[in-house]
Parts: structure tokens; sequence; C-alpha cells
């Protein structure tokens, strides 16, 4: 994947760009050492690695607007940064851009229960927004599975999701109102603490926009009370067709369990190998999970094993403990891991329409194959949002081009069935240039002129999301 | 009046593209809210019809056009059903015609369950659209989880066809419940009501409508669904949860509790009010903050979502009450910092042409909202100045 190049008259204006950030933040907010700034080189996508020019490191909202006015003044584009765990290199720099960290933003301004609201500054992690309200039996809900590492800010640039969005939504459900400073240093409020939108939506589109129309320092977050209880049931099945059916019949029984969770043969052998969790040797393993109190939990349990059992499993077993619900999780949660101690991989993260699964599986089969490629499947199956994760050898030449080739044509397919390029990980630049394969010129189009809105420049985070190509002109101008 | 009423995206996207002056877009006529809107009448009800519904997958796809009641029979007919539970408002604007989910979709119009599940625009999963230009434009797509791009769904949702016109929607829809019930709380005033209201929407026992009525026999109402088991449970928990705030009754059958969530849904109490306005704030500051700013007499009003949404009923032309209204909402010491806005959702022509019908902006988000404007409807021809 190709970024553009770095403009030598921006890295020409280093020297004086730090004076002037330094004038505005304390010394130890303003990395600009070379070797410093190799911390800043890459995001989880740890294919692609560039230092940035300088990184900065500010403590509020003024801060934010301050170096925001600088850089915008002088041209120098900036890559916003929550916590540098997206997989698909949103926040990777340019060697001419200045990376804006919002790590040491991480107050809890306001938690107010009478309107179930927490207000934090963005660079809080995911977890320890639910860590601030559990004692007092509340929750954040979407929980993507780094959610231990990622900030709300990278939670909101990206729309992120989790195992639990089937009955709790994803970010821009969950997300009331921000404080953002567009690229010219302008504060913004959006939204409140308060329902819905009294004008245009314009939370809604700044949710998911993948830092290129702001930078969002605070957030004021919906919490839920925690429910009284949760437990899952595991099935395994010798056909992924009888396994998607299962999904359907599910969904089609009026329960609307919280996660449904399925792994295909190679994910499980690989897990069981790894972790040990006791699953069985299966073409398909699915994993439900309901909330409730007991008798609740007993009762929704109750119809969606009644399913199972109509579809032949080869396994079902009902959790009656903490321990044998961890057990159950146990795989799932370390499957990630354990294709991780095979080789390296690629995670993918398509959206398909949930009939076109078994159709979906059995193609990333057959170019398996052709690609000389192993690939794990591993999702959310209740959102038909999939987690392929191919494996190859980065030490091995050209085998990250033939994964990249294999993941973009898994992609193509994905759209092709009617779903969708990525469903929780942002495009970034790791699909960027799979767009067009999803939309046509104009949809392209109306989506930058969205950010010519917001940033007229094109300096806040620019190489991203759209094709280098379509882009081309909006950069240079 | 003379009505141009395309039958094909392909039509409609060729009369905006040739259009010389303003359009008034209508859906089904049955919500005239924001400023009068002048123009030639360009009406999508002929864009109808289902074009794919896939239950397994709670996923529908319709026409803009096409009739609210067709959805919702398709979708019971799977036992299924439109889970933010869109208002329908010709009772209370006393309009004729038929509710399409363009018009739904166009005014993010949800109901009481939106307190508990989401709002129209949540459920919205795509769009297609004709923009100023005559372009046809998609974005989203028929699926739950997709964050491909920038989205443009939640923006078009509740712009009022002034950044495009709408042609085809995606929806996720939800379940439907075995059973539902609703408590009663009787005899409460807005604070105790706001109290219930409170306890049980933070308590783990899942209520989807929490709303108050005022009046001679004042009540909070609690909403329960799901399965049969399930909701006998809660409502017992529910009971001893509220117990000591006041009396407490139970709806005999699901038909009854329809029928009282439909009456709070549609605010039938204030179907009379010639001026009616909708205000969001956060439920503390509705009941701390804006009801007691009002006076001893607030005039008639009701509480959804556990307090956070406000109707509230008014004379006729009262443009007073309108300015104080809008300000009160924005006023840090009222809204205690969470913000909120009030619209003037039903009011005579001449008055909703007279002031800001919507909640203006800070100039920071109102240059944001002018500049989409200009990129979506650069001829500035769709439904121009209706929401100011």
């Amino acid at each position: 994947m190709d970024m553009p190049a770095p403009n030598p008259a921006i890295m020409g204006l280093k020297d004086r760009l730090v004076a002037r950030l330094l004038a505005v933040l304390p010394t130890d907010a303003v990395i600009h050492d070379e070797a410093e700034t190799r911390a800043y080189e890459c995001d989880a996508l740890t294919a692609y690695k560039c230092p940035p020019l300088a990184a900065v490191l500010p403590a509020t909202t003024e801060d934010v607007s301050e170096v925001l006015r600088i850089c915008h003044e002088m041209g120098v584009p900036v890559v916003p940064r929550g916590s540098g765990t997206s997989l698909a290199g949103g926040a990777l720099p340019t060697a001419d851009s200045v990376i804006l960290g919002v790590a040491r933003m991480t107050d809890v301004l306001e938690t107010d229960y009478v309107n179930r609201v927490i207000r934090v500054q963005t660079g809080r992690t995911n977890l320890s927004v639910t860590g601030a309200v559990e004692e007092d039996g509340f929750f954040y809900a979407p929980d993507p599975s780094s959610q231990l590492a990622c900030a709300i800010a990278g939670n909101i640039a990206m729309n992120s999701g989790g195992a639990h969005c089937l009955k709790y939504g994803v970010t821009t459900n969950n997300l009331l109102g921000v404080t953002m400073v567009t690229m010219d240093g302008t504060v913004v409020e959006i939204g409140g603490a308060h329902m819905d939108a009294g004008g245009l939506d314009l939370l809604g589109l700044v949710c998911g926009s993948e830092g290129q129309l702001g930078v969002v320092t605070e957030a004021t977050l919906r919490i839920l009370p925690k429910p009284e209880g949760a437990r899952p049931v595991l099935m395994g099945y010798d056909s992924n067709e009888v396994a998607g059916q299962v999904v359907s019949d599910i969904i089609k029984a009026g329960v609307l369990p919280v996660a449904i969770e399925f792994m295909d043969r190679p994910c499980i052998r690989a897990t069981e190998a790894f972790a040990k969790a006791g699953y069985p040797d299966c073409e398909a393993l699915l994993i439900v999970e309901v909330e409730g109190s007991d008798a609740e939990i007993d009762e929704q349990l109750g119809l969606i094993t009644q399913i199972a059992r109509k579809h032949n499993p080869v396994e079902l077993r009902e959790s009656t403990s903490a321990e044998e619900s961890a057990r159950i999780w146990l795989g799932r949660k370390s499957a990630f891991g354990a294709m991780g101690q095979i080789n390296d991989y690629m995670c993918l993260d398509g959206t398909i329409p949930v009939s076109q699964l078994p159709y979906v599986l059995r193609r990333i089969g057959e170019m398996s194959k052709d690609y000389g490629l192993d690939v794990g499947n591993v999702f959310h199956a209740g959102d038909g949002n999939m987690h392929p994760l191919i494996l190859f050898d980065a030490n091995k030449p050209g085998d990250l081009e033939r994964c990249e080739a294999f993941g973009a044509d898994i992609l193509r397919l994905c759209v092709e069935v009617g779903g969708c390029l990525t469903g929780e990980h942002g495009v970034g630049i790791e699909k960027r240039d799979l767009m067009v394969d999803q939309f046509a010129p104009h949809d392209l189009d109306i989506q930058m002129a969205v950010k010519d809105v917001f940033d007229p420049k094109w300096l806040l985070n620019p190489a991203k999301v759209f094709p280098l190509a379509a882009s081309a002109a909006r950069r240079a101008a | 009046m003379k009505m141009m009423t395309p039958n094909t995206e392909a039509d409609l996207a060729q009369i905006i593209a040739s259009a010389q002056g303003p359009l008034h877009l209508f859906g089904g006529g049955t919500r005239p809210i924001g400023a009068p809107a002048a123009g030639e009448a360009l009406s999508l009800s002929a864009l109808s019809g289902i074009v794919a519904y896939e239950p397994g997958a709670l996923t529908m796809v319709a026409r803009a056009g096409t009739p609210v009641a067709e959805i919702e029979a398709a979708l019971a007919a799977e036992g299924q059903r439109l889970a933010f539970e869109p208002m329908d408002h010709r009772g209370l604007l006393g309009t004729a015609g038929t509710p399409t989910i363009g018009g739904v979709v166009a005014a993010n119009v949800s109901g009481p369950r939106r307190v508990a599940v989401g709002a129209c625009r949540d459920f919205l999963l795509g769009v297609r659209f004709v923009d100023g230009t005559g372009r046809v434009l998609k974005n989203g797509g028929r699926v739950m989880k997709n964050v491909t791009g920038y989205d443009l769904v939640k923006l078009l949702a509740g712009s009022y066809g002034t950044l495009g016109v709408l042609s085809e929607l995606s929806l996720k829809v939800l379940p439907a419940p075995e059973t539902v019930t609703t408590l009663t709380l009787h005899g409460v005033d807005a604070s105790g009501a706001l109290e219930a209201m409170t306890r049980a929407i933070t308590s783990p026992f899942e209520v989807s409508g929490a709303a108050y009525l005022p009046g001679d026999a004042p009540r909070a109402l609690l909403r329960i669904e799901g399965f049969a088991g399930s909701v006998g449970y809660r409502v017992e928990r529910l009971k001893t949860l509220l117990a000591d705030l006041g009396e407490i009754t139970q709806t005999d059958t699901p038909e009854q509790s329809a029928a009282i969530w439909q009456a709070v849904r549609d605010v039938d109490t204030l179907a009379d009010c010639p001026t009616v306005w909708r205000v969001s704030m956060t439920p503390g500051a509705m009941v701390k903050g804006l009801l007691p700013a009002l006076g001893d007499d607030p005039g008639p009003y009701q509480l959804d979502w556990a307090g956070g949404l406000c109707w509230l009923g008014g004379d006729a032309g009262a443009a007073d009450m309108h300015a104080r209204l809008q300000a009160l909402v924005a006023d840090r010491a009222v809204n205690g910092g969470g913000g909120g806005h009030a619209t003037l959702v039903k009011g005579d022509a001449a008055l909703r042409a007279a002031v800001p019908v919507f909640q203006p902006e800070p100039a920071p988000v109102a240059a944001l909202t002018r500049g989409l404007r200009e990129k979506f409807d650069p001829k500035g021809i769709l439904n121009p100045g209706l929401m100011g």
C-alpha cells in the first residue's frame, strides 16, 4: 500500500514548527527527537511504518486547539492518534505530518447516573470507562476486543463495535455528544447529554469519520445498568450451512442474544491446540450468550437449545457455572492469539448478509487453496461481521503481498454478496483502495465534499479512507 | 395542487437535475413540520414497495414512498417490527394521508421505545438518495455493521429532505415481543415521576417505555416487554422497587398496553392544542430545570423517554413563548450543561414563518451545517428554508 511522498517544503519547517509547538505546550509534550518519534511510526497494522515529523501530547481541548491552529497556519498535516490499536492503519503517519496523540487526556469529567451518561476525555481507554461506573452497577456497552488498550477517541473515529453489539449497538448508538476541534482550531460542541440532534445529525457524521473531520477531545457516552447475569451455550455442527441456519432460526424465533459468535474448523483446531478449551473437532462452532436473571436466562436458553437440537448438533454444551461459562468463552477469546502462535496473520472485518454465510465461507476456502495461504474464520454471526484471519510469514518475501491480495479478494466477495468492506475496524489505509469496489465515483465524491467542509485544506489525516488517486486533487490544492 | 410524482428513481433524478426553482417534497404529507416551504410540489409516494426482507438477518429494504402500514404489516407477519416505534403525526397535526417510511426517516421520527433501543437513525442501515444536482447516491448498505466511509446515513436521517431526496432505505428490524404489560404509578407529580422512571430505567429489569402524564389523574407509565416468564419476573421486581412511591396498577391485556403506548407515542393528550413544541433535554434538566422555569403552570404537557422528551402545548400564535422556550433550553443554568433543543412541531403557518422552528445552533455548528447544505444542494432547491 502506498502513502503519498512527503512534502520536502513541509519537512523543512520542522525547527520552526517545533519552536511554535513548544511555545504552547510543555516540553515533554512535544516529541521531535528522531529516535523518540519512532514510538509513533505505526499502529497495530505493523506492516507499515513511518516516523512522523513530530508528535504532540496535549492535555486539554485548548491545547489541541492551539496545536491545530499552528499546524493549520503552517500547512502541516496532522494525524490524530488514540492508543494506536487500529488494525487498518488509521493512525499511520507520513514523514511530513504531526501525530496528535490524546494519551494524556484520560480524565472522567462527569458521571451522572440520573441521566445515565458519563463525560470523559477521549484518551481514556474503553475498558476504563466501564471501570469508572461498574461499582455503581453500570457499564459502557461497546466492547471491541482491544478494549483494555483502545481509546474512546479511536472508538469514535472508527465507530468501533464488539462482540455484544447485536443487542447494544456500536459506538454511534452509544455516543450522545462530543467536543471536537476542527483543523483551524475552532472548538465545536456537537450534541450533549440529551437524545437526538436538534438540526442536522453532525454527531452521526463525525462518528466513524476516521479522524478526518476533527479531533474529538471529550465525549458524552451513554451508560447502561448491568444485567443481572449472562450465560453462554456452545454448539457444534458438521457443516457451515447448518450452523448458519441455526443462527437465522434463533433470530427468527424472537430471541435476541447479546452475542452469537461463530468459529470454523481451522480456527477451532488452532485454538484447541493453543488454549485447550475442550471444543469439539467439528466444522462450525457457535457460542450464543443471553442475559437476564437466572430464570430469564433459562427461558431464553431453553428456546435456543430447542432450535439447536432440531439441527442435530455434534455437541451442545450448556453452562451451569461461572467456570463452565469461562471455558466456553476461553477458546473464542484466545482465537487471535492462537492464530498468532501459528504464524503472522492479517485480520479482515468485512460484513455480509447472514444468509450468504455458507457461500462466503465456501468461497474463502477455495481461495485459500488458490493462494496457498491458510485462513481461519471467527466472527460475530448475529450481525454478519466476519473476521477472516489469513496466515502468512512476514519474513518470506512476497508472502505479505500475497496475503494482501487474498484479503482484497475476500473483501470484494463481501461487497459482491451485498455486504461491505469493513464492519468495525475502519478503512484507514488498509481498505482505502478497495473503496471503488463498494462505491461509485459520485458516492465517494460526496463523502470527500463533506471533508471539504470540515477541513478545506485537507490537512487532517489526509491519506486515509479515500483512494489516493480519488483524493489527489483535493490533497494537492 | 399540481404535484410531480416520479415513478422511478431515474425520473426523480431527472426532475431534480432539470429543476429551475425550489422543490417542496412530500412523502405522505402527514408531517408538515418546519418553516412553510415554497416550491413546486414533488411527491415520493409512487416510489413505493418493499424491495427485500430477510427476517433471519433482521433487515428490510424499502422504497421511500412505501406506506409505514405496509412495512409494519409485512414485519408483523414474521413476528418482527420497527423497534423505534415511529409516531403517527396525523392526530396531533390534524393531517390526513398515508405516512411513508421516507417521511419517518426524513424527520427521524421515533416513539417511546427510543429511550431503550435507539432512534430511527439508529435503525437506518443504508440510503439511496438524489442530491440537489440530480446525482443518485448511496451510502451505508443492508448489513448491521458497516463503517466503510463516512456515515451519511445518519446525516440524511432527520435532514427533512434538505440534503437529498431519499429514494430507498435499508432498515434494521427486531423481533416483536411475546407479550407486553404496563405498570401505572398513580398520583405522582413530575418529580415523583422522574424518581420512578429513573429507578426503573437504571434497574436491570429492562423497561421499554417510561412516560408521565400530568393533569387530573397524574400517572407515570412503565412498559415491560418480552417472553411471558421474563415479563412476569420483571414486573414483580419493579413493583417492589417502586412500592414506596405510590399506588401501582398493572394492565390486564397486551391490547390495553398497546392502546396506552399508542396514545403516548402520538401525543393524544395535546391533539387539541394549536401550538405544540417538542423538547429534548436530559431527564434531570427537564424536570428540575425547564418545568420549574416555566412557572407554576407550565401548560399542558407530557413526558416521555424517562423524562428526556417533553411535549408542550401552547396557545395560537405563541411567538413569545417560543422564543422563551428556546432560550431556556439553551441556558446552561436550565439544561445543566447537557444541552438540548426545542422544536415547534405544530403551529399555524404565520408562526412557523416568523420564528426559527428548529433550535438555533451555536455559530461553529451553524457554519458546518451551512457548508454541508452548499455541498449537497448547491442550487438551494430542496425544501429551502424548511430547517431555517
